[in-house]
């Protein structure tokens, strides 16, 4: 077998390598899920890693409650395919229950929100490692993260103390109490994960590929019009267009892209000559220019 | 596509992050967004010029003191080549990052400002890059605007600099110097018409040809069992299989093996990377093997060709980059972690500590403090298998971890 000639083979010997030390490593991992390509990646990836075992872990979504309900739909049969523990923990039960409030106005998200949620679950069933799909081309503060990330009793990041890693030796040495949130494809690019769901012909939900919406214009983006989640002025108008979303957070923070990739060679193409990066249209990065950075600290994925 | 990891290496305002901004902007792998956010930041700022060292100083206390605190990734590609450059800070009290990024890296760029010259700080990068025997050094003297783009400055440069060479350990390594202005763009990706004098390469053409030949996975074959997976299923009843990833050289179905450190032996019968079963498994590659014979494998054992055996040892002598404010001491009690194995150490002696600028050892050393180097001799408590840095990277390295603080606390090269 020759499986390190090209640059995504080697990007999934690394991932394979870093599912495999979570699973020695920790009592209780458990495998982040958003529903996005970029989760839907790390399942495959797992798959992969434990053959022919099952994922030795539970994946965990935290529902917003404001998910586009194609990645909804997608994620259960995904888990009932592959035979996997689901859990779910909804933001809706942090607002009921009065520990956090819910935003208002035209750029209200519950985007913030989902760290309590997290952190609670955390907490819950004292997981002690959370596989996460974030990647360090993604966003500046993500470029300094660490592929083993301890966070603290409260879930926060210091992010001038982190461990140095070296080689590829990953130290999930924790005080109880502790946990690590792992990144198994940190060194991956949007392009990458777009190639590596094109080489293994995985399925990801239809939002990802261009299809007709009901939109609105505002700030420069594109606004999904087809569901109560976006709050829409009167006078931003409804048009038809034809759109994909490039990443798939919660509806009131993730805008769409004007594409006509109707397949997944077709967004690849589009992603290569693309000049706009992927965060471009998430507006809880637009906050502030330390925005992700801050969220961060506070115990955000 | 092949990768190519880059390390860098300056110190305060030698222009490295510019150098980087410089890099993606005329290889045009900044987004219209992220371009825009420069613009707008700079203007704000009052520059003149396009400050791209706002593309890679990613946290808040960077940007607000101009410089850079951790190892930042960032990622372009050209037709040729996907590039991942780990961007290292250059202040002495980083030291620990620029061996991290180093050790990840197969090639490394050192930055010079060619108004000051070799500096204390330029005898530590490159030492640090000697080390860790990063196989190519490109020395880049920048900010050759400022010196008029003076021959004279760079051959001064250059000669100086090759003082440090005739003291390295590592000869072998690949020494390549570029007069180059990040901030007016010379020689970085296009080649400069200002210093007709230098016949070169400008630096990403150098990177474009670099040599792919892979010299830290050349060596003997060693796979340190991860994880055991055991199915217990229908299907796969029986099915005992061994993952982990390969160093150093291939395995093949058929090799005769030995388990370590029980020093059972046993023949490979399969290899499977998830559900296809291949003849040989690659460097590098994480794969699942399975033996032979039914015997007990655990995580940290090893599995070694027959006639190719590490040294298999509860003491050794390493190199070590202490990285933790509180000192490593004589009889200190530390985790050894080599590869995914993890043994308790003590530390039996400090042979002699090494100036990092070429100035020369001290044996009286009895404790190391952050961003000491020193060689350091361990005691454990069962045996590791190890090889010697120099042959082979991967098995010739290990971590040390504070069991009361569980931080990765330094580095070690075995000798």
């Amino acid at each position: 077998m020759n499986k390190d000639t090209s640059n995504i083979n080697s990007l999934e010997n690394e991932a394979i390598y870093i599912m495999r030390e979570v699973a020695a490593q920790f009592e209780k991992p458990v495998l982040l899920f958003s529903g996005g390509k970029d989760s839907i990646t790390l399942v495959r990836l797992a798959v992969k890693a434990f053959y022919p075992a099952k994922i030795p872990f539970p994946l965990m979504h935290i529902d917003t409650g404001h998910n586009f309900p194609e990645t909804i739909e997608f994620r259960d049969r995904l888990c009932k395919e592959l035979g996997l523990e689901l859990i779910v923990r909804n933001v809706q039960d942090s607002i009921d229950e009065g520990k956090v409030k819910e935003e208002s106005g035209r750029y209200a998200s519950r985007n913030m929100l989902q760290t309590t949620t997290l952190l609670d679950a955390i907490e819950e069933f004292k997981f002690d490692a959370c596989i996460g799909g974030a990647r360090r081309d993604e966003e500046k503060a993500r470029a300094k993260e660490r592929i083993f990330s301890v966070r603290d009793d409260f879930g926060q990041w210091d992010e001038k103390n982190q461990r140095p890693e070296l080689f590829d030796m990953l130290n999930g040495d924790i005080e109880h109490g502790q946990n690590v949130r792992v990144f198994p494809i940190s060194n991956w690019t949007e392009l990458d994960v777009w190639s590596y769901i094109e080489q293994e012909n995985i399925e990801i939900p239809s939002i990802y590929f261009a299809h007709k919406r009901k939109v609105f214009l505002r700030d420069g983006m594109i606004w999904s019009a087809e569901d109560d989640v976006v709050y829409r002025d009167e006078n931003e108008e409804v048009l038809e267009k034809m759109v994909r979303f490039r990443t798939v957070g919660d509806m009131s923070c993730t805008a769409a892209v004007y594409s006509d990739a109707v397949s997944i060679s077709k967004v690849v193409e589009e992603i290569r000559d693309s000049t706009i990066s992927e965060r471009g249209a998430r507006i809880d990065d637009k906050r502030s220019e330390g925005a992700m950075e801050k969220r961060k600290q506070q115990g955000y994925f | 596509m092949e990768v190519l990891k880059i390390a860098t290496a300056g110190s305060v305002d030698d222009g490295k992050s510019t150098l980087i901004g410089r890099i993606l902007y005329d290889t045009k792998s900044l987004t219209s967004d992220k371009l825009k956010a420069i613009e707008d930041k700079s203007e704000q700022l009052g520059y003149d010029y396009l400050d791209f060292s706002l593309a890679t100083d990613g946290l808040m206390a960077e940007r607000e003191q101009g410089i850079t605190i951790d190892v930042a990734h960032i990622y372009f590609s050209t037709k040729k080549k996907s590039y991942i450059i780990a961007d290292t800070p250059g202040h002495v009290e980083y030291t620990r990052n620029m061996v991290t990024g180093a050790s990840t890296s197969q090639a490394s760029i050192i930055l010079i400002d060619a108004r000051k010259g070799v500096i204390e700080q330029t005898n530590r990068h490159f030492f640090i890059n000697n080390l860790l025997r990063v196989k190519d050094v490109v020395v880049a003297i920048n900010k050759m605007d400022l010196v008029d783009y003076s021959e004279e400055t760079y051959n001064k440069i250059k000669a100086d600099f090759s003082e440090l060479m005739s003291k390295r350990d590592y000869q072998d390594q690949k020494i390549t110097f570029i007069p180059v202005s990040a901030l007016q763009g010379d020689n970085v990706v296009n080649k400069s018409d200002k210093m007709p004098w230098y016949t070169g390469d400008a630096l990403l053409q150098h990177l474009e040809d670099l040599d792919k030949k892979d010299i830290y996975n050349v060596g003997t074959p060693r796979f340190p069992v991860q994880y055991v997976i055991r199915p217990k299923t229908e299907d796969f009843h029986d099915f005992r299989g061994y993952a982990g990833k390969v160093y150093g050289g291939e395995l093949s179905v058929g090799d005769d093996i030995i388990v370590l450190p029980s020093k059972t032996r046993s023949k490979i019968k399969d290899i499977y990377f998830y559900d296809e079963k291949y003849e040989t498994a690659s460097r590098r590659s994480s794969v699942t093997i399975t033996l032979e014979n039914d015997i007990n494998v655990s995580r940290g054992d090893m599995i070694v060709k027959e006639n190719d055996l590490p040294t298999i040892d509860k003491q050794f002598t390493a190199n070590v980059c202490w990285m933790d404010s509180e000192n490593l001491t004589v009889g200190g009690k530390y985790i050894v972690q080599h590869g995914v194995n993890k043994v308790l150490a003590k530390v039996d002696r400090i042979n002699h500590k090494i100036n990092p600028d070429y100035s020369g050892i001290d044996k009286e050393a009895t404790s190391l403090g952050v961003n000491d180097i020193a060689s350091v001799s361990f005691k454990l408590n069962k045996p590791i298998f190890f090889d010697q840095f120099k042959n082979h990277r991967t098995n010739g390295s290990f971590i040390l971890i504070d069991p009361q603080s569980n931080n990765t606390v330094g580095a070690g090269f075995i000798q």
